[in-house]
């Protein structure tokens, strides 16, 4: 009895079987401090469907042994430049995200590439150079987008004519694009189908793609570089892709999040978004070299439900705003607990 | 010494299972002072079992410990961790080295046991902060090595030494230590070559004329032979034979090792390939790998042989596939069926159908953290798409999951690997099965052309006839050229049809495998620098 119960506690990690007992226990209580489950249940699958693409793109260079993307923000300015570029050139409505999309594209492919170079220079160090690329690359970003000739009057400051706003509405934009598409309302209970489904065709794309020559390359690089390079695989070919790839996927992330949001948040915005993309799919039951889509759900259905049920429950028992606390230890807890266990891997 | 009489260490009915499966059962021996005891049996006999359990190693406790008795002098112990048995006078030399790389031998060798000098710091702070005294260690390490009989460099950085030299300080720390008694070495032969293996028995003998007793594991029967005064020799858990060395003979001890009747050779049937066509042209190799150099090598290859390459550690021999391979770093010509193959770049020798089972089976042989389906396929998915669907004309390449678990099935049943199923990951099998898997990835390449790099390294009796059988096999019936590189003359000779000699990074011969094995060794010394 007790071996097994260690057997389940091993297979499933101690941490991610707090977190979700303790969101369990939350859910419970939430009726009983006057909090709407439905509600509840709205705002954890809305915040779900802001936040899963930004996972789901840490999922490629964890499978090519880059490691976690620290580097997340470096995809996600490519996103906003997408978005900002998109809205300079007057498009508007849910063009204006297709548009913020394709525009997007060529930088993240740009930036990737850069990125991707750099860390096959330094194989081994990839999660240091990764978060200093994040910074960086955010830092450089507070000046240009001050210096960039942006003219919109959505956009610039109203007394100066120039420089980005800290925050831009997207009312008009492509607000809720793909939230409203589709939206399922039962009662006080709604379901945002678009956001869900442009998330499923994009996990599914990476199943496939893992699924296919070049996604197994990529795992065994990530497994055994030698053993790759001994199947004459060009190991950093596959690393760069994968870095491409995450870096892509991070751009279309943020916009994704923006969408439901409804706010595009530039300047330090960015460098907040990391961590906890970083922390949902560990706490997933990724491991810092093993990840699958399903670590991406069922991280960020945790994750996200951790913090959107905190402060609705713990505020009404306790009356004190716990929620950013919480937070914070939890997905800075989880990043330290799947990087103790880093060697647990091979070898 | 509480009693003159007693043997040193006797071992009483000793019983331990884990979670019900019996991995030992009722065994009983005693080792004198001085005395050599050799310990042999196929890989999952229970060796290492028996030695964790004689070590005190936490994972025996983990498990719910042992039944039987441990007496030492005379007296029952029970040793709960490795320390109570250091203590004791117990030191273990393991497999696998635990040295420190960036510090050298006498540092090693007196790791945690150091003399030290008070100083200014150290007053204050405590002893933790104490200079190490570094003329002392280097006596202490010096007399450590003398005891051992076979000199090393005190001085010599760790990472600087050939591996031979490494299991001689693993050796030199144990014998550093004062109160040594019994000194357990398990396999210490396996990565050494046959001058350091020789040099290594005659300090074991040293050592127990010493008065230090050894237990001396080993798959090496011959050595066994040479050093030990008793051989115990286990099988499935038990104790199948325990005699004097000198009333024993290898056979017989193979006997008793698997329990059945294992050809050792003369079942040799050597081909004359003179009039073959050539299809490998080595000219002029050179191959920049650590400790495997080779300088100058021209060899040609005739189609449908099996060569062997030989030779002592050290001398060039590894080198060769692994610079054709394009895994270090090479320069000269390789000309395979007339074309010349570009050398620094694996697909192109992939591309040519040459495979390669490297003699680094963890570092470049296996995915350890992937299913034995991913091993045995993906070279030959990635180089030859077999084993994918084409999707939207060509497009897409589709992992074909049934194609992969069948022929994954294949391989597990002709070259009888033990696992649970095709989905099990690499990492949980033994060295044996590992091997096997590597072959069959090879296998699966369906090359023209093999390189097999020591295949039967570090693996037991009855899998190393398995794989040399299976590499004859994939010889004869698919027509396959061979070159396997191995240390051991007498495997060479038993399936290879011409034998080439690698001394000092050239090849200092080649004789048909019938040749007596003295002029190979000549061969063999006749350039080592």
């Amino acid at each position: 009895m007790q071996e097994k119960f260690h057997d389940v506690l091993s297979s499933f990690g101690l941490p991610r079987l707090i977190i979700t007992g303790f969101l369990i226990l939350l859910f419970i209580m939430a009726p009983f401090v006057g909090a709407d489950f439905p509600t509840q249940l709205t705002n954890t699958i809305n915040r779900f469907s802001w936040n899963a693409v930004l996972v789901l793109a840490m999922v490629p260079m964890i499978h090519s042994g880059c490691g976690l993307n620290f580097g997340l923000p470096l995809g996600i300015i490519s996103g906003l430049l997408g978005a900002t570029l998109s809205i300079e050139f007057g498009f508007t409505g849910p063009m204006s995200f297709v548009m913020a999309c394709l525009i997007a594209t060529p930088f993240a492919l740009l930036f990737g590439s850069g990125y991707g170079w750099l860390l096959n220079k330094i194989k081994g160090g990839e999660m240091m150079i990764a978060t200093y690329v994040g910074f960086s690359s955010v830092s450089l970003m507070c000046m240009m987008w001050l210096l960039l000739p942006y003219k919109s009057p959505t956009m610039v400051w109203g007394f100066a004519g120039k420089g980005l706003r800290t925050t831009i509405s997207l009312e008009g934009f492509y607000d809720k694009a793909l939230s409203d598409l589709l939206q399922i309302n039962i009662g006080t209970l709604s379901i945002p189908t678009g956001a869900l489904l442009f998330f499923a065709v994009l996990a599914f794309l990476m199943w496939a793609f893992l699924h296919t020559k070049t996604g197994t390359a990529m795992t065994a690089v990530g497994s055994n570089p030698t053993f790759a390079k001994a199947a004459g695989v060009n190991v950093d070919k596959m690393r760069l892709l994968s870095v491409v790839l995450s870096t892509w996927l991070a751009a279309i992330g943020i916009l994704v999040y923006e969408q439901g949001f409804g706010f595009v948040q530039l300047y330090m915005a960015p460098f907040n978004m990391a961590l906890p993309a970083v922390s949902a799919i560990l706490i997933g039951g990724a491991s810092v070299n093993k990840a699958s889509i399903a670590n991406v759900i069922i991280g960020t259905f945790l994750f996200q439900g951790i913090v959107t049920m905190t402060p609705t429950v713990m505020n009404s028992m306790i009356h004190t705003d716990m929620s950013e606390v919480i937070r914070i230890v939890v997905s800075n807890g989880m990043i330290l607990y799947a990087l103790t266990r880093k060697t647990e891997g091979s070898k | 010494m509480t009693n003159e009489n007693a043997p040193l260490l006797e071992m009483r009915g000793i019983k331990k299972d884990f979670f019900g499966n019996q991995v030992l059962t009722d065994i009983n021996f005693t080792l004198k002072q001085g005395e050599v005891l050799g310990l042999c049996g196929e890989n999952g006999a229970g060796k290492s079992t028996l030695m964790k359990i004689l070590f005190g190693m936490d994972v025996i406790r983990e498990t719910g410990g042992y039944d039987g008795d441990i007496l030492i002098d005379g007296e029952v112990v029970n040793f709960r961790t490795p320390f109570d048995a250091l203590e004791a006078g117990i030191g273990m030399v393991h497999q696998e080295f635990s040295l420190i790389p960036g510090f050298t031998a006498k540092e090693n060798i007196l790791l945690n046991r150091e003399p030290k000098r008070k100083n200014v710091i150290s007053e204050v702070f405590g002893d933790r902060l104490n200079t190490l005294d570094y003329n002392v260690m280097t006596g202490r390490a010096t007399s450590a090595i003398e005891k051992m009989g076979f000199h090393i460099d005190a001085d010599m950085v760790i990472n600087d030494m050939p591996v031979g030299h490494k299991q001689f300080t693993e050796i030199a720390r144990e014998l550093s230590k004062e109160n040594l008694k019994l000194l357990i070495l398990d396999e210490p032969t396996a990565v050494l070559t046959e001058k350091e293996a020789e040099a290594l028995l005659k300090s074991i003998r040293i050592m127990s004329e010493k008065g230090i007793s050894v237990i001396f594991i080993t798959h090496r029967l011959h050595e066994i032979l040479d050093v030990c005064d008793t051989v115990v020799v286990m099988r499935d858990g038990r104790i199948a034979q325990s005699s004097p060395a000198s009333e024993t003979s290898v056979e017989e001890i193979t006997r008793y090792m698997v329990g059945r009747q294992v050809e050792l050779g003369n079942k040799r049937d050597i081909r004359d390939h003179s009039d073959a066509e050539t299809i490998m042209s080595i000219k002029r190799l050179w191959v920049d790998m650590s400790g495997e150099t080779v300088r100058d090598v021209n060899l040609d290859i005739k189609k449908g042989e099996i060569l062997g390459i030989g030779g002592l550690a050290g001398q060039g021999k590894l080198g060769i596939p692994n610079g054709i391979m394009g895994l270090c770093e090479a320069g000269g010509t390789v000309t395979f069926e007339g074309k010349e193959i570009p050398l620094n770049n694996p697909r192109h020798c992939l591309d040519a159908s040459l495979a390669f089972v490297s003699e680094d089976r963890r570092g470049v042989g296996l995915l350890l953290d992937e299913t034995l389906e991913w091993n045995v396929v993906f070279p030959a998915m990635q180089i030859q798409e077999k084993f994918l669907k084409k999707l939207l004309g060509g497009l897409i390449k589709w992992r074909n999951e049934r194609e992969i678990g069948a022929v994954t099935q294949k391989y597990i049943e002709e070259l009888k690997i033990k696992c649970t199923g095709s989905k099990q990951k690499a990492k949980e099998l033994s060295g044996g099965n590992q091997q096997k898997v590597c072959l069959a990835k090879a296998f699966a390449l369906e090359p023209k052309f093999l390189f097999v790099s020591e295949p039967t390294r570090g693996i037991d009796i009855g899998a190393k006839s398995l794989v040399l059988d299976a590499l004859k096999k994939f010889n004869r019936e698919n027509n396959v050229t061979i070159v396997m590189i191995s240390s051991e003359l007498e495997e060479l000779r038993q399936i290879c049809d011409r034998i080439a000699i690698v001394s000092g990074g050239k090849i200092s011969g080649i004789l048909p495998a019938d040749k007596p094995s003295e002029e190979f060794g000549m061969l063999m010394v006749s350039q080592v620098k």
